[in-house]
């Protein structure tokens, strides 16, 4: 499903984000991608979400070779993979409802098909009662799981998340990892950003660290 | 298709609540554009009333048809009572020979030395009058028959005035022309800055919106929309300028009009001006849109 092969990344002012970067990802699998700030960590996310482009090596996403896809259709792209925020990134001045319903609303469902979709994923998240609310009238733990499930509605085939437990208590860290497990098991490819060591070893799933823009550990390999 | 529709019937009123949402300064933004089409639809209306008044000018002009020597008194009244059956003519007046010479006598100060000539040497004449509501064409066309009828020499129509306030009234329209093209730039500009600013205001919107997988066209609709709604109302606040400005001063025009005897109803703009200043507003504002949209949608990509 994500498929590195010495991809490197060097951004125009001679960083080196990423050197010689592999690794494989399967369609049932949930990874973590571990490391410090400044590691690499955000450059591979966005390599896989077409945000930057790999400057060497090959990069396949969802049977699809990056730098094969034209700028127009980097959109389509973009729906077959859900993303979460640690900033959550929700639009402020349109209820919850509104938000979850983007992804579908800007790929063109119609209206009762959204209607449902929406409330299905906010089911999911257990925030079917706040559906008209602000965001900024929940909870950091509930904007993050309004997140989740606007990255869900689309039923993408890819989950990325960038520490989405940022913020958050460990208490709710813990229901969003759980919520990425069951989603998980519904057969999405779940890859999460973060250095939350302690959810690291509580999920027990595969763990692969980044180091200086290099790959130094692949628990697949090496278990813990 | 439906769909497709539906979603433009959505975003069109999404855009509405946009501009509702900052209702002052929309309205600043609106009253900008108006004014701007405002300007040149006045100098278009005062235009069209100029021409309207100038073409029954008919009543000030005079025609002088100098008839052939030796054509009598008899033939030249028969001739101006023909004349007086002529469709674009109103009045004829025959002044005999011997008539023209008293008056040059009289009024030229030449009295002795027209004495000493042994006969009148002045022509007959008929003065013309064309009806009223002759257009200058028209006018042109009666002076050249009346000069090709047998017994007339010379048909003359004092025809400087005419031309002079034709060249008048084709420079005014050339400038209407160049301050409208001026000022339609004035208010693409003005809409492609308020453009602007609405984007550059929502950067975060449009970043998220291209994370989760919307197409440049998705995100520019609203835009476009926006653009098309500001030029729409700036037209109408400039329809609405004019047709008051028009009724405001309606009553002093007739009553002027009414003191030179004339019944002249003033002109506001017709259903097809009006279609142009809302059309050409609502295009304008779209153009504006695009302008801004083009330059900096694209700026705008997630980092």
């Amino acid at each position: 499903m994500i498929h590195f092969h010495h991809v490197s990344k060097r951004y125009p002012q001679g960083h080196d984000a990423l050197k010689s970067v592999s690794f494989h990802i399967d369609d049932d699998e949930m990874v973590f991608l571990a490391g410090h700030s400044g590691a690499g960590k955000s450059t591979v996310l966005k390599l896989i979400s077409l945000i930057e482009r790999p400057s060497r090596g090959e990069c396949m996403i969802n049977n699809k070779n990056v730098m094969k896809i034209p700028r127009w259709r980097i959109p389509y792209f973009r729906r077959d993979i859900g993303i979460v925020f640690q900033d959550h990134k929700l639009l402020m001045d349109r209820t919850v409802f509104d938000n979850v319903s983007l992804p579908l609303v800007v790929a063109g469902h119609n209206h009762r098909e959204i209607s449902r979709r929406v409330n299905a994923a906010l089911d999911k998240v257990d925030l079917l009662n706040k559906a008209k609310l602000l965001p900024v009238t929940l909870s950091g733990g509930e904007q993050q799981r309004v997140g989740i499930a606007r990255a869900v509605v689309n039923k993408p085939a890819i989950l990325l998340a960038d520490e989405p437990t940022g913020n958050l208590d460990e208490r709710l860290s813990d229901e969003i990892m759980d919520l990425f497990a069951e989603f998980n098991q519904h057969g999405v490819t779940v890859f999460i950003a973060t250095h939350d060591l302690r959810q690291l070893k509580r999920m027990q799933k595969r763990v692969l660290q980044l180091h200086q823009g290099e790959l130094v550990f692949d628990s697949l390999e090496q278990p813990l | 298709m439906k769909n497709y529709f539906m979603r433009h019937l959505q975003v069109l009123f999404y855009s509405l609540g946009q501009l509702a949402r900052t209702p002052l300064a929309s309205l600043m933004s609106l009253l900008v554009i108006g004014i701007s089409l405002a300007l040149p639809a006045v100098l278009y209306v005062t235009l069209e009333n100029i021409q309207q008044l100038s073409t029954g000018w008919g009543g000030n002009a005079q025609v002088s048809v100098f008839l052939k020597h030796g054509t009598n008194d008899a033939d030249a009244r028969a001739l101006a009572a023909q004349l007086q059956q002529h469709e674009h003519v109103s009045v004829v007046q025959y002044i005999d020979p011997d008539a023209a010479l008293a008056e040059f006598k009289q009024h030229s100060g030449f009295g002795d030395a027209l004495d000493a000539l042994d006969r009148n040497p002045l022509p007959g004449v008929l003065l013309v009058e064309p009806a009223e509501n002759t257009s200058a064409a028209q006018l042109d066309e009666l002076v050249e028959t009346l000069g090709t009828l047998p017994q007339v020499d010379l048909a003359q129509l004092d025809m400087k005035w005419v031309k002079r306030l034709k060249a008048l009234l084709e420079i005014a329209r050339r400038s209407v022309l160049l301050l409208g093209g001026l000022l339609a730039v004035g208010v693409v500009l003005t809409t492609s800055n308020t453009i602007r600013l609405a984007i550059l205001n929502r950067r975060q919107e449009i970043e998220i919106m291209k994370l989760i997988g919307a197409t440049n066209a998705f995100i520019r609709r609203p835009f476009l929309y926006s653009g098309w709604f500001y030029g729409l109302f700036g037209g109408t606040v400039a329809w609405l300028l004019v047709t008051g400005g028009l009724w405001a001063l309606a009553e002093p025009i007739q009553h002027l009009v009414a003191l030179y005897g004339s019944d002249y109803r003033l002109a506001g703009l017709s259903a097809p001006a009006s279609l142009v200043l809302l059309g050409g507003g609502a295009l304008m504002g779209w153009l504006g849109a695009r302008i801004a949209v083009s330059r900096h949608l694209a700026e705008i990509e997630p980092r």
